[in-house]
């Protein structure tokens, strides 16, 4: 099934190219005497690269925001709050045991349910709470100025920095889990290809497989 | 969402805010204000009457031959504010420690101005009392600066540190960005002032914002280090470098600053770098007054963030064993 348009598919892909480099430069940053690992790059161009690939994860990040309104992608991530918890739990026991026992997936991907509820809950924190977190930081760093001096004692920049590097790492752990979830398809290769071609490929589903969500 | 959405804005709003209220209390902070209420000079009339005429921009004296009070402006080099004297290193002396008694006549004899002027180690050369201060090894350092270069033109001790004003900044530091603004205003008193730097050099005219602007956020580089840091060469010796360094020398990499290894350790921080961690982060003590991405970075979050990123790989590393034990029981059937 054709689930995920050319414009989802043309962000996702800007989004993780813009993701990596600024993993690579940040990294570059804060460990920047590691100058001897392969992925740490020279301080001064991993400062101009990080800040020039951030401008552009913004203009990305508010396409992204007007796109989901546009196009009716947001109704994807609307969570169910009511079965959250035991939503959550059916999805999490299927990962670490249903999987293994030859369950079928308990919310299977349709044009009406792009996400499974673990996935709607680390997406829309992850793109509603962790990226604005980290754009808002990130202008902090980049124009300290506009800083808080101190807060409690504390330097306002000292704690911007930290609440980027955290969300930052955040946002690297769930890249990990985000690479590796996209394994779980019906060949480890399926969901990688259906976010090139935007085609969908569906598990196969036994005729008494009752979706939860219905 | 829309209560997680306004959250979200609320907590990110926290952090920041202008700096208009810390800037307020600097005045408040100024140590000056308080050494100048607490020292009375022992000569304190004696150098009044120097004072009254160098101490401000505006002098008087009457004219006897033509029974005149004359007005005049004082020339700018040769005003000594009492304010700035009297919270200086050296505002126990009196002015005719230095200068020739025969200045007390008016109009001063003409022959005083060519008088030969001490220099720092013509008093503190030598001297058990000032040891701590290294003065052979300052000049040592100073005889090898692009400074001394200038010697001929009129360059001396002088330039940098004048006797009526100086106070040592950086072992009497409260306040350590006050006490960079102090030095870097040292530099800039010539380097930023062209009609001054052409009485020691025939350069052109430079422009320092220009030459400095490859420096990323450089107005907030300008008020957290001093110049020296980059452009001379660190002592161990001494804990204020002397030997000002050829531009193209000067310290251009980035990490040498913002890496575990600062240089701002063995410099600007160098006289409180006893305190090697504070709180967890390396070279803690520079958050004092200021942070350093990449020297600066925190030891506990650093573990931390290792030991959940192990987690995780170690979480996946187990299901991929799983999915791959799975694939081969469904295949023996």
């Amino acid at each position: 099934m054709y689930l995920y348009p050319l414009g989802i598919r043309l962000w996702h892909a800007l989004n993780a190219i813009l993701i990596i480099i600024l993993i690579i430069t940040g990294i570059s940053m804060q460990y920047t005497d590691k100058g001897n690992l392969v992925f740490i790059i020279d301080f001064a161009a991993a400062v101009k690269w990080h800040n020039i690939t951030a401008i552009i994860l913004v203009i990305s990040y508010i396409f992204f925001l007007i796109l989901n309104i546009v196009s009716g992608n947001a109704k994807y991530y609307r969570i169910n709050r009511n079965n959250l918890f035991s939503d959550l739990g059916k999805q999490f026991r299927y990962y670490v045991s249903g999987m293994f026992k030859g369950e079928k997936h308990p919310f299977p991907v349709s044009m009406e349910s792009k996400f499974n509820p673990l996935q709607k809950l680390t997406y829309v924190l992850i793109m509603y709470a962790g990226l604005p977190l980290i754009i808002i930081s990130g202008f902090g760093m980049m124009f300290p100025e506009i800083t808080i001096v101190k807060l409690f004692g504390v330097s306002g920049f000292i704690l911007t920095d930290i609440l980027h590097i955290t969300m930052a790492f955040l946002v690297t752990v769930f890249l990990v889990i985000h690479i590796y979830t996209c394994t779980l398809g019906t060949k480890p290769t399926s969901l990688f290809r259906g976010m090139i071609t935007g085609y969908h490929e569906p598990e196969e589903e036994s005729p008494e497989e009752v979706s939860p969500e219905k | 969402m829309k209560m997680l959405f306004a959250g979200v804005l609320v907590a990110a709003a926290f952090g920041f805010y202008t700096e208009a209220r810390a800037l307020s209390g600097r005045a408040d902070s100024d140590p000056g204000t308080a050494d100048t209420l607490a020292f009375v000079s022992p000569f304190m009339e004696d150098n009044e009457r120097c004072f009254k005429c160098h101490g401000q921009g505006k002098y008087e004296y009457e004219n006897e031959l033509l029974g005149t009070t004359v007005k005049a402006l004082m020339c700018p080099d040769r005003i000594i504010r009492r304010e700035d004297f009297y919270i200086s290193n050296h505002r126990s002396f009196s002015c005719t420690d230095c200068h020739s008694s025969d200045y007390v006549v008016f109009p001063h004899p003409g022959e005083l101005r060519m008088e030969l002027k001490f220099n720092c180690l013509d008093c503190h050369g030598g001297d058990e009392t000032y040891s701590i201060f290294s003065f052979e090894m300052i000049e040592e350092d100073y005889m090898e600066s692009v400074h001394y270069k200038l010697e001929d033109e009129g360059f001396s001790c002088w330039k940098c540190h004048d006797p009526h004003t100086y106070r040592i900044s950086m072992r009497d530091s409260k306040n350590l960005k006050e006490t960079i603004l102090y030095d870097n205003n040292i530099c800039l008193y010539c380097h930023s002032d062209y009609t001054r730097f052409q009485i020691l050099s025939d350069r052109e005219e430079v422009n320092f914002l220009k030459t400095h602007d490859w420096l990323p956020n450089q107005a907030s580089h300008f008020r957290s280090v001093r110049c020296i840091e980059c452009h001379t060469q660190i002592s161990d010796s001494i804990l204020v470098s002397h030997l000002v360094l050829p531009k193209d020398r000067a310290v251009k990499l980035c990490n040498e600053c913002h890496s575990k290894n600062s240089l701002l350790m063995a410099s600007l921080y160098k006289f409180q770098s006893m305190e090697q961690r504070r709180g967890g982060f390396l070279n803690g003590i520079i958050m004092n007054e200021s942070y350093v991405i990449g020297a600066n970075r925190n030891a506990y979050l650093g573990t931390l963030s290792l030991a959940i990123f192990g987690v995780v790989i170690l979480a996946i590393v187990i299901h991929v064993i799983f999915r791959i034990k799975t694939k081969a029981n469904l295949k023996k059937g």
